[in-house]
């Protein structure tokens, strides 16, 4: 196809003309952009490709397959959707971050090789950084830095593993890797630190919650979204994903049930979330590829909405901990209604889309017999509606009533987050529309009456516990500790280290050498001489008799003559003579 | 006097007392189809009836449990890193 050419241009160099528009009319740009990419990308045949020679090699910009359509689908309708709720946003420079975080996360997902991936790659870094410096608090500079220099960490993790394969194998291509080797290990760490698996996940849950209202919104739903498509291109059947996914699932259940910021138990329910994926991926038959690829594109749709709903509160009150928030239903009420059926949907309540995709997964691994993968699973799936299903709605407009009476959020967030909310519900009552686009063909039924009895009974009890529970969740003004820890405080460790260290080297230098020593010896040649010339005539002139009188006045004569510098001839002729004969005696 | 009554109906002890009722009836209606439907258990052990009503209640309680005891160790005040 000649027509063919890369959706992330539409974004990237679309972005480049928003200065050009104003107010409102700029608004309606920036949604227009991804809903065309949306259309183009619809229109593109599989198999269509785009080819440029750059750096001398033939880069390929654009491969169409089913894996990379279903992820430029999602993408494009979610930033769509995303831009709608931004509507009251006139900030450019968030509009323009934005649309190069979005362009480039579809630039790696049509990537065809590991060049033009890792270009996009680095960029999407770069770009969703501006999305939480955008917010301009002291905070969020401050993580913003510490987000931007844990994704330079991973790009060039990436970069390493590319290079070294690069020169393996000589091909750039990107497909699935098979051979095992620190080539291939250094890819996959490179994006597992985007796909915020632990010990690299608190980039995650750091950063995100000081973004803008909109710019979390957006955030949620790429970064790690691009890592799940590379995941499952370039790593299926990786049996350590299985292992990582599964600790991502419970890993993130337990810091969210530990949180009092909302957004932040939102962020964590994403490494709850994307766990399921990567397992999936580590499953590594088409049913759990499809599984991980179903869930990446419903967890995008709910998570947004989540995020949507939290940033309206966040937008109408300023504020986002728990513990100042509750009691919103009163003044909140379709917030409250949208926010609870995206809770619903990531909990994989029947009838919404999460149960729809997720089950893909789960009965991935029950295939495959995999027992212990299936319980964690399941055991993270009652965990999900704890923490982000309940917790998040409960505490947000329920709970304690702290009396804020903030009023509804403003008429396009309703109504982005209406979509979001029908889309969970329609995906999750008529999946097909879905099941179609996925990589692998699909001839699954989610609904059995004895799956969903399943699927209640999992998730009634759940939520039993927790009102049963309710006195041990309540919230406090607390943070817990993550493994930001390490940088954070082993910076600061690591700063007090060398400024101790190294400074008191410094100082300790200067006071030895250039303080004491050097004016020690000046001192030593001021007056030296003349100390050493009283300790000889003094004792030789006492010997000979001179009483103190005399003795004082000879002090001072030594003192006078060597202060100007004006000695009998005599003297210093026999100081110079005694001089020669004391080099002559010792060398 | 207020000229529109704020809607506050989930604050009345009634209401939260019929939904604590609705709670329990749900969590029993659960487990009903279970009796019925022929269902498939895939591990062998995992067939009985309300085995996944168990397992949701077990694996929440040990979840809140233990996140519980690992935040006796890693809760720290808000201002930790300032």
């Amino acid at each position: 196809m000649t027509s063919a050419f890369p959706p992330a241009f539409i974004l990237i160099f679309g972005a480049l003309l928003i200065p050009f528009f104003k107010g409102k009319v700029k608004n309606c740009y920036v949604i227009l952009l991804p809903a065309i990419a949306f259309y183009m990308i619809s229109k593109v045949g599989v198999g269509s490709s785009w080819q440029i020679h750059f750096f001398g090699f033939d880069l390929t910009l654009l491969r169409v397959d089913k894996l990379s359509k279903i992820f430029g689908y999602i993408f494009t309708l979610n930033a769509t959707v995303a831009f709608v709720y931004a509507f009251y946003v006139k900030d450019n420079n968030q509009h323009m971050a934005a649309l190069f975080y979005i362009g480039s996360a579809l630039g790696v997902v049509f990537a065809g090789d590991l060049v033009s991936l890792y270009f996009f790659w680095e960029i999407m870094a770069i770009a969703s950084t501006f999305l939480i410096l955008g917010r301009k608090t002291d905070k969020a500079l401050h993580a913003g830095m510490r987000y931007v220099l844990v994704h330079i960490f991973g790009g060039l993790c990436l970069l390493a593993g590319i290079v070294i394969y690069i020169t393996q194998t000589g091909s750039i291509g990107f497909d699935a890797m098979i051979q095992r080797n620190p080539a291939t290990w250094l890819i996959l760490i490179g994006i597992l630190v985007n796909a915020a698996a632990p010990p690299m996940s608190a980039w995650l849950s750091d950063a995100y919650p000081e973004a803008t209202v909109s710019g979390g919104v957006i955030l949620s739903a790429y970064t790690t979204k691009t890592a799940v498509y590379t995941l499952i291109r370039g790593f299926p059947g990786w049996e350590i994903l299985i292992v990582i996914g599964c600790i991502m699932t419970l890993y993130g259940i337990i810091y969210a049930l530990l949180e009092n910021d909302m957004r932040r138990i939102l962020a964590y329910s994403i490494i709850n979330q994307v766990g399921f994926m990567v397992a999936g991926v580590g499953i590594g038959t088409a049913m759990s590829l499809n599984g991980a690829a179903a869930h990446a594109f419903c967890h995008i749709i709910y998570k947004s909405l989540l995020w949507m709903s939290a940033g309206s509160v966040l937008y109408m009150t300023g504020k986002s901990k728990c513990t100042e928030l509750g009691g919103l239903y009163k003044t909140m009420p379709l917030t409250l209604i949208f926010g609870t059926i995206g809770a619903l949907a990531i909990s994989a309540f029947p009838g919404t889309s999460g149960f729809t995709s997720k089950s893909l997964i789960i009965d991935g691994a029950v295939h495959e017999h995999l027992l212990w993968v299936w319980i964690v699973l399941e055991i993270a799936s009652a965990g999900v509606f704890l923490h982000a299903g309940i917790k998040f709605p409960y505490f947000v407009f329920f709970a304690k009533d702290n009396g804020l009476r903030p009023g509804e959020t403003n008429k396009t967030m309703l109504a982005a987050m209406g979509f979001m909310a029908f889309m969970c519900i329609f995906l999750g009552v008529y999946p097909k529309p879905l099941y179609d686009i996925l990589p692998f063909e699909v001839h699954y039924q989610a609904y059995s009456i004895s799956h969903v009895a399943a699927q209640m009974q999992l998730l009634m009890l759940s939520a039993l516990v927790f009102f049963l529970f309710l006195p041990l969740l309540k919230r406090t003004d607390t943070v817990s500790l993550d493994t930001d820890w390490f940088y954070r405080k082993g910076g600061k460790l690591f700063y007090a280290a060398m400024d101790k260290g190294l400074n008191g080297v410094n100082s300790f230098c200067n006071t030895v050498f250039v303080l004491n020593l050097t004016t020690a010896i000046g001192r030593f040649f001021r007056k030296g001489p003349v100390k050493i010339a009283k300790l000889i005539i003094i004792p030789v002139r006492s010997i000979l008799g001179d009483d103190r009188d005399k003795l004082a006045a000879v002090r001072a004569r030594l003192d006078q003559a060597f202060e100007t510098g004006s000695h009998p001839l005599g003297i210093s002729a026999i100081a110079a003579t005694l001089f020669f004969v004391m080099l002559f005696l010792f060398y | 006097m207020k000229d529109k009554k704020e809607f506050d109906y989930f604050d009345k002890p009634a209401v939260k007392r019929r939904l604590w009722i609705l709670l329990f009836v749900v969590c029993a209606l659960s487990v009903v189809p279970d009796i019925f439907v022929d269902r498939h258990p895939h591990f062998g052990f995992d067939g009985f009836i309300g085995f996944y009503a168990i397992l949701g209640f077990v694996s929440c309680a040990v979840l809140i449990l233990l996140s519980k005891l690992i935040g006796r160790i890693l809760k720290v005040k808000e201002d930790y890193y300032d």
